[in-house]
Formats: C-alpha cells, sequence, structure tokens
C-alpha cells in the first residue's frame, strides 16, 4: 500500500447553463478504495462520474490521477489522446446498460480481447486464452466464447462487460448502476461477483448507484449526493447506521421501510 | 480453344454509335431544338441547372437532350463541365426581399403586404389529361396586370418585428463563404457549407427526407412561412470599382418553414427557420431542404438527434445523386479479381465444411473429382 | 437560338484547369509526406462517373506530362472496357502515348491489381479507390475514423481479423487487406487482391492512391515499409494457385476463372494480360494455349 491517493478530487463543479450539474464536489481516493456515490436520480451523481471519467468536461474544479510511474496528472489537462489511452488500459468503465459498454455484434471472446489488441497483442492464441480464463472467472461458460452478446441474457451481458473491462488490470473502474435493470436474483449473483474481484484484485473503484444496499455490499465509503452538492460523506458503515444529514436520515429510513 | 477476349475500344465505339442513333430515334421525326426544350420543359431545365448547379438555360438543354431525357446524367454533364470553368469571383449574397416576384404563397397569414400572388402554378390543376396538348393547339395570352409598386416584405421580416423568429443569421466580418467545389466537406459542417450541399442535392432524396420529418421521424412543426418564385439580380464586387457592378438577373425559389420551437438551454422560446433555395422553379425541391434544413440543425437547437433526417453525416454524404449513381452503377464494373478472391475462399471453407460434416462423403467427391 | 455545337462547351487541356491541378498535387505532396495518411481534397466531377475511377483519373490527370507513357489496367487487364475507356480520354485531353507494356509505361493506372512485372524506380503506380476508409466498415462516421487514425486507435482493426479466426479458422479477408504504412498509418490498399500486399512493400515506384467520390488522395512513397495487419501465430498469406496459367503456364501469379460451358468446364489464366503475352511471346506454352503467335503488344504513339 501507499501512503498517497489515487484519485484527488478538488471543488469540481459541472453547470449545465445555470443548471448545476454537481457543485464544489472533492474528495480523495486511495488505492483498492471502493466509495459509493448514492442520491436519487437527478442528484448530479451520474454527472460527478462523467466528470471523474473524462468523458465530460466540468466547469470548474480539478482531478489528479496518479499514474503507473507514481507522478500526478491534471485530468483535464491530458490530451485527448492520453486520457484514451488510460481509458482503455488503467481504467474501466462499467455502463448500467451493457449494450453501452459492449460491441453487441462481435463475439464474446472478440468483445474481452478487443482491450489487449488495442495495447498492442498481436497473438491470437494468447489473445483467446486470456479471454477464456476472464469469461470464466465471470462465471461465462467457455464455449460461449465465440457466441455474440446478442444471445446473452442481461446477467450475463453485465458480467462480459466486467470482464472486458478488467482485461488489461485496471487500477480505477468507474461503475453507473452495475445493477440496475436486472432482476433481483441475478443482481445478487453480481454483485457477490464484483465484491470478489474488487478484492482479488485490489481495484479502486467508484460505484454510483442510487440502491443502498449495493453501496452496503460493495464499498467502504460513500459519499450521498442530493441536488448536485455533497451532503454527507463518511465510512458506509457508518453513514448507513448513523445518518447525520436530514436528508441521508430519510434516504436510510425509506429503504428501511420497503 | 480459348482466346482472351479482345476488342474493348471497337466494341465501345459500337455501344456509342447505337446510343446516337437510339437517341435521334427515328429521323422521320424532327430532331429537338434547344429552344423548344428551354421554352417547353422549363422545369426540367430547372432542375438540371439546379441540381446540376450551373445557371445556364441553353447548356441545361442540351444536356437533357444529350442524356436522352434522363435527368441525372443530365445534371452529371452539367456538372462535369462546370468543374473545369475558371472561377472569377464570388457575387454579393441575392436579396430575395427586392426579387421581382411571380409566385408568392403564405400559410401563416391570410393575407399580407405585397398579397398572395398564385404565379404559374400545378396546384388547383385537376390532374386530367388534356387531349388538346397533343394537337398543339394555340393557348391564349396570359392575363397580365401592371406591376404591382407596393413592396413584398418576407414573412420572416414580418415575424421578426414581434422577435417572435430568430433572426437571420449572422457570419462573421470576414467570413468568407464557404464553397463546396473548391474545399473538401468536412464534418460537422457550417450552415452555409450544408446550405450549399442541399441545394444541389437530389429532389427526390430529399423529398423522401423531408417527409419522414413530416410522419414523426423528427417532427419540427412546419408552417410554410413562405414561398417566393421569381428573378433576383446578381451583383459582383470589383476591387477596383467603388460599387458593385449588376451582371444580370437569376430566376430562384425560395422556401422559409416557419417551425414551432419550445425553447431550449440554448435558445429562447420562438419560432424558429428551414431554408431552402434553388435555381429555377422548383416548390418541391426548395419545401424538402427547408424541412431538411431545419432538421440539421438538431444540434445547434439543443435537439436530440433521433432520426435519419436529423443525422448531417448521413444526410449530405448521400444527398449527390451524381455521386450515388456513379457509386450503385460502378456495380456492373469488373470485379472478376475480387470475386475470384471470394470464390477460393468459399472453396475453401465449404470443402473444410463437408469434411467435418460428412467425412464419408467428402473423401467420395474427392475421389471422383480425381 | 440555334446551337453551335462547336463552341457552345469547349474543355481545357487534360481537362482539369491548371489551378485545379495545382490544388491535387499540393494533396500529393501532402500524402507524400505523411505516408498512408488519406488527405482530404476538392474532389471534381469528372465526365466520368464517381466510382469509376474518378480519383485515380484527377490523380493521373494532375501529374500527366507530355512525355509520359500511360498503360491502364482494370482487373490487371488492359483491355476491359474501362481501362479502354480511360485509355482513350488521356490519349484524348492529354495526347500522350498510351501503352500495354508495363515496364515502358512511366504512370500506370490500375483499378483492383499490382502489375506482376515487378514496378521499377521513376514509376508511379495510380491506384482507383472507392472506399478510401479501412475502418470504415467496423466504424461507419467519419468524425470518430479520423480521430482514431489521429490517436492510433486500430484495435478494431484487428478485432476483425479475430473474429475471421474465431468464426472461420483464418483471416476471410481476400482483398481490400488491411495494411500499415511506415509502422504509422492503418491504410485501405484498394480492392486489390491480397496476392498484391507484397508488392506494396518497399516498391521503387511511387503509389498513388485517389478516391474521387469520397474525396481523399493518399500515397506510399518510394522504398516505403508497407505490412499486412496479422497475428503472430496466423500471420499473413496470400492466395496460391493449384495450377499454372492455362495459356503461358506462368506460377506464382494471380489468376481468373474463365467459364468455358456450363458443364462446370473452366480453365485459370493471367489477370495480368500484358504479363501473359510477353511470356508467351517468350514460347511459354500452357496446357490450352493456341497455336497461333499473338500479336506483340502494341504501343500507339500520341498523334
Amino acid at each position: 500500500m501507499t501512503d498517497e491517493p489515487l484519485l484527488r478530487v478538488s471543488a469540481l463543479s459541472k453547470f449545465y447553463g445555470s443548471r448545476v450539474g454537481c457543485d464544489n464536489v472533492s474528495f480523495d481516493l486511495w488505492p483498492g478504495e471502493v466509495l459509493a456515490v448514492v442520491g436519487e436520480s437527478g442528484s448530479g451523481k451520474t454527472t460527478l462520474l462523467n466528470c471523474l471519467s473524462t468523458r465530460l468536461l466540468p466547469s470548474s474544479g480539478t482531478a489528479s490521477y496518479r499514474m503507473r510511474d507514481g507522478q500526478f496528472r491534471e485530468l483535464y489537462r491530458m490530451s485527448e489522446a492520453e486520457r484514451r489511452f488510460l481509458m482503455r488500459t488503467d481504467w474501466g468503465f462499467v455502463h448500467q446498460n451493457p449494450a453501452d459498454g459492449l460491441r453487441m455484434t462481435v463475439s464474446a471472446g472478440a468483445n474481452v480481447g478487443e482491450r489487449l489488441m488495442a495495447v498492442g497483442d498481436r497473438h491470437y492464441g494468447k489473445i483467446r486464452a486470456t479471454a477464456v480464463d476472464w469469461l470464466s472467472r465471470v462465471e461465462i461458460e467457455e464455449d460461449r466464447i465465440d457466441d455474440e452478446p446478442r444471445a446473452f441474457s442481461g446477467g450475463m451481458r453485465q458480467r462480459l462487460q466486467i470482464a472486458r473491462n478488467l482485461v488489461t488490470g485496471p487500477r480505477l473502474v468507474f461503475m453507473d448502476e452495475p445493477t440496475g435493470g436486472l432482476d433481483v436474483s441475478v443482481q445478487a449473483r453480481l454483485l457477490d461477483l464484483l465484491r470478489g474481484l474488487v478484492t482479488d484484485l485490489g481495484l479502486a473503484a467508484i460505484v454510483v448507484t442510487h440502491d443502498l444496499a449495493v453501496a452496503r455490499l460493495l464499498s467502504q465509503r460513500m459519499m450521498v449526493m442530493k441536488d448536485g452538492r455533497v451532503v454527507e460523506s463518511g465510512l458506509t458503515d457508518r453513514v448507513l447506521d448513523d445518518p447525520r444529514a436530514p436528508y441521508t436520515q430519510l434516504l436510510v429510513s425509506s429503504i428501511l421501510q420497503v | 480453344m480459348y482466346v482472351a477476349v479482345k476488342g474493348g475500344e471497337a466494341a465501345i465505339a459500337n455501344a456509342h454509335g447505337l446510343l446516337a442513333d437510339r437517341r435521334r430515334g427515328d429521323r422521320s421525326v424532327p430532331a429537338l431544338r434547344l429552344d423548344q426544350i428551354v421554352e417547353q420543359l422549363a422545369l426540367g431545365v430547372d432542375r438540371v441547372m439546379s441540381e446540376g448547379s450551373l445557371y445556364d438555360r441553353e447548356l441545361a438543354a442540351l444536356a437533357i437532350v444529350q442524356a436522352r431525357g434522363d435527368m441525372i446524367e443530365a445534371i452529371f454533364l452539367v456538372r462535369a463541365y462546370r468543374t473545369t470553368l475558371p472561377r472569377f469571383g464570388y457575387t454579393r449574397p441575392i436579396d430575395t426581399g427586392a426579387m421581382l416576384v411571380e409566385r408568392r404563397v403564405s400559410a401563416t397569414y391570410k393575407d399580407l403586404p405585397g398579397g398572395q400572388l398564385l404565379g404559374p402554378t400545378f396546384d388547383y390543376t385537376h390532374r386530367l389529361l388534356d387531349p388538346e396538348l397533343a394537337t398543339g393547339a394555340d393557348v391564349a395570352e396570359p392575363l397580365q396586370r401592371a406591376r404591382e409598386a407596393e413592396p413584398m416584405p418576407r414573412v420572416s421580416a414580418i415575424l421578426a418585428r414581434e422577435g417572435l423568429i430568430e433572426p437571420d443569421g449572422k457570419m462573421p466580418q470576414d467570413h468568407i463563404p464557404g464553397d463546396i467545389t473548391r474545399e473538401p466537406l468536412e464534418f460537422p459542417m457550417a450552415r452555409d457549407i450544408r446550405l450549399q450541399a442541399l441545394s444541389r442535392g437530389d429532389e427526390g432524396f430529399l423529398l423522401a427526407l423531408g417527409y419522414s420529418t413530416q410522419r414523426g421521424y423528427a417532427r419540427n412543426h412546419p408552417f410554410v412561412g413562405e414561398i417566393r418564385i421569381g428573378e433576383v439580380e446578381l451583383e459582383l464586387d470589383i476591387p477596383e470599382l467603388p460599387f458593385a457592378v449588376p451582371l444580370g438577373t437569376v430566376r430562384v425559389t425560395e422556401c422559409q418553414m416557419v417551425n414551432q420551437f419550445k425553447g431550449s438551454a440554448k435558445a429562447p422560446p420562438q419560432f424558429t427557420r428551414g431554408y431552402g433555395l434553388v435555381f429555377g422553379q422548383s416548390e418541391r425541391k426548395a419545401m424538402a431542404m427547408a424541412l431538411c434544413d431545419r432538421a440539421l440543425r438538431a444540434s445547434e437547437l439543443g435537439e436530440d438527434v433521433v432520426a435519419a433526417a436529423q443525422d448531417e453525416e448521413f444526410v449530405i454524404s448521400h444527398s449527390d445523386n451524381v455521386q450515388a449513381t456513379g457509386f450503385v452503377e460502378h456495380l456492373k464494373l469488373p470485379h472478376y479479381v475480387d470475386f475470384q478472391a471470394e470464390l477460393d475462399l468459399v472453396r475453401r471453407m465449404r470443402a473444410e465444411y463437408e469434411a467435418r460434416e460428412n467425412p464419408a462423403k467428402a473423401e467420395e467427391t474427392k475421389e471422383a473429382a480425381e | 437560338m440555334t446551337a453551335q455545337p462547336t463552341d457552345i462547351a469547349t474543355y481545357n487541356f487534360a481537362y482539369l484547369d491548371e489551378q485545379t491541378k495545382r490544388m491535387i498535387r499540393r494533396a500529393i505532396l501532402k500524402g507524400i509526406a505523411i505516408p498512408g495518411y488519406q488527405v482530404p481534397f476538392a474532389s471534381r466531377e469528372m465526365p466520368m462517373p464517381y466510382g469509376w475511377g474518378t480519383g485515380g483519373v484527377q490523380v493521373t490527370a494532375s501529374i500527366i506530362g507530355p512525355d509520359d507513357v500511360l498503360k491502364v489496367i482494370d482487373q490487371g487487364a488492359d483491355d476491359t472496357t474501362n481501362a479502354v475507356s480511360i485509355r482513350a480520354f488521356f490519349k484524348k485531353v492529354a495526347n500522350v502515348t498510351v501503352t500495354t507494356d508495363t515496364a515502358t509505361a512511366s504512370i500506370i493506372q490500375t483499378r483492383h491489381r499490382i502489375p506482376e512485372h515487378p514496378l521499377t524506380a521513376g514509376q508511379v503506380l495510380v491506384y482507383q479507390v472507392p472506399i478510401p476508409e479501412p475502418l470504415r466498415f467496423l466504424e461507419p462516421r467519419e468524425t470518430e475514423t479520423r480521430k482514431m487514425h489521429a490517436l492510433e486507435e486500430y484495435g478494431l482493426m484487428h478485432v476483425k481479423l479475430y473474429e475471421d479466426i474465431a468464426k472461420h479458422g483464418r483471416i476471410a479477408t481476400t482483398y481490400a487487406y488491411p495494411v500499415k504504412v511506415e509502422g504509422r498509418y492503418v491504410m485501405d490498399p484498394s480492392p486489390t487482391p491480397k496476392f498484391d500486399n507484397p508488392k506494396m512493400h518497399r516498391s521503387p515506384a511511387l503509389q498513388l492512391f485517389g478516391a474521387g467520390r469520397e474525396k481523399r488522395i493518399y500515397a506510399v512513397p518510394p522504398f516505403t515499409d508497407v505490412v499486412s495487419l496479422d497475428f503472430e501465430d496466423h500471420p499473413f498469406e496470400v492466395q496460391t494457385f493449384d495450377q499454372p496459367c492455362a495459356l503461358c503456364a506462368a506460377e506464382n501469379v494471380y489468376l481468373d476463372e474463365v467459364i468455358l460451358d456450363d458443364h462446370g468446364g473452366h480453365m485459370f489464366v493471367c489477370s495480368d494480360t500484358d504479363h501473359c503475352e510477353k511470356r508467351r511471346e517468350e514460347g511459354h506454352r500452357g496446357h490450352l494455349a493456341p497455336e497461333t503467335h499473338l500479336a506483340p503488344a502494341n504501343m500507339e504513339p500520341a498523334q
């Protein structure tokens, strides 16, 4: 473990005209740490995620990422080429809808192998072996390797998307409602799998979710957002068991009533 | 015994001889004169000028005869001639507000300054074939009234007085208008470039896309603010002279669509506009162009791009009928080198498939072949 | 208003006006400076349809001089109708010497083949290109493909090759087989069979590519690396033919299949007609060669 954070976010804001996307968000993310960002739809959590993953440029504020060489780099000052390279090597992005993160018309094997080929792997046999390995780690049978994700169930597609992201050994993964849109039983299995992978690989992750159960299962720390602002943050167990902000109390109690 | 096919040159010459013969047809029928085409097939001539983007009636008529009436072929002939012409300069923007109007209709006002002028229109004709035309009977002189002194302001100017419609766009002072015949197209394009491409785009393609917007594929609630057809003056700035030099007049059709708009993050609630302008008289094309122009402004106005008509790269890349016809028709050129490569691959894969599926039979076939 | 057929429409020498030729030459020079990079250019309407070689014709028209000797082939043959037509066009508008002889031509315009006879320094091979973008069928958007080239993001290209191997056991691309030029740009070699790809590698001739409808020019300067994409364990390989040319007995050349009857009778002959004729003149005989001697390849001087 290192004594420096992986990501430093300072006073990040994003405005759409006069409307607030997210406002003055600051935090540090440490290697191997899973941070959950929770809130209702429209709270700004997805805007924050998109800014952090450089899919959106913020209106103001900074985010610095510690590269593999130990140097911090200011994300919004990187060239597009550098950002895109980071996106397909050191980072992952798991979309809520797997179709947004997969190539639906190429095989599962190629979906997993694409990142390897993008960084220069040119041995078909090795790429395929790695794909087989990753499919098994996300509990997809080897004989489905040449099938297109169109033929997969929602849960399988989501697991395939995770494998596609993790194959290059990223250090930071962004997840946008990774279990949204799945049946409850499928959700539970996916969460188990994710938790295992995150622990085994020592991944840092930022998980956006409206589901407090997901936050509880996956994250060590959480931030609660409302109207673009962070209203409370802290260790996940503490926030959920002893919510201090009135809005968090409301969120927690409304979940408990269900 | 096989002898490689030769004599392509002779075959081509003979084919073209036959084409010339068929073009002329029965020699006992008088040959068409260009002035007959210019005068009596004027809308065909207009289309060739418009999509050929060269304002010259006589050349357009020549192209129509040479193409045996095939409009896209005629447009192609004009384009291939136009491209060789030197460029002397760019005229000032035409002022359609000062047009000598022959037809002007508005769907948004019952009456308006300058009035509604039906002009030479097919509208309200009953589409009954007229046998009299076949006999070449005399046609009565049309009724003419003295030219109206009353000015005919554009509907967009009337709406603008109330601030209800977006103003005429302004280009930066030093903006040099784009020229799609001199610069390569690049996406996304500025609106001046896009309008040029639409103006020479295929009438049928734009008509279909415009129609699709009306049927709900990117609906944009259009009203015909105004269509006007008539002559406008062309003026050229010459550096040595302190005034613009008039070059003559061209006949154009202009359509301004007025579209409802609720406002967005980028623009206040107001009417927006789609614009169509083509050489000669072609309401259908000008209206379709205006619908497409408005649809293509989706991103500019903060609307979601959900339909083909809003997709600039899709629309502009496929609107040119000379490009389209060339590429579709090139499929009849020989491709046997590529086909041979594919044949070879399919044969190999087929043999492997047979061997896998039915090893005994494959063996049999192989023996029979040997 | 009677038409005056002689002066109603006149054309400039070599069809294109000089300004246009300069513009195209600038695009060509830029292409040569950045091997494999697609240079946008303001393609003109040409007197033949888009898709029929307008890009190649514009390139040729811009570089041709009165002393040039022009050869035009389509599918490897000098006598296919479109090759005849383009050759006749330049004979008419530029009044240059035309030939079918690969070795004596200074400019060779081609569609779908590279001649079998090795090209030499000083020769220019002009390719007619229908779709210049090698990524087009993987990513239809021009805005995105330009970005992918700029950032050298070519992973998708190998995804396509991976899929071929996964589905067919081999790379199933047989023509327009993508290449990497000088280690940087991925380039479409135009729809030549992959058989011809190795001929592009470090060729002493200048190779120019013109796509008229798509408005792109690109180039491979002499002695430039042109490497076909592949995998280490599935290396690039060219087509092989089981039999030699039926007319001239040539081996290791690209062959066309000719159907002789409707009972499955067929023969394979050289796609490069000039190469085949030269070999027969030298006395080579295939098993179906006619007995009579063929006329030597002709050279038509300028008038």
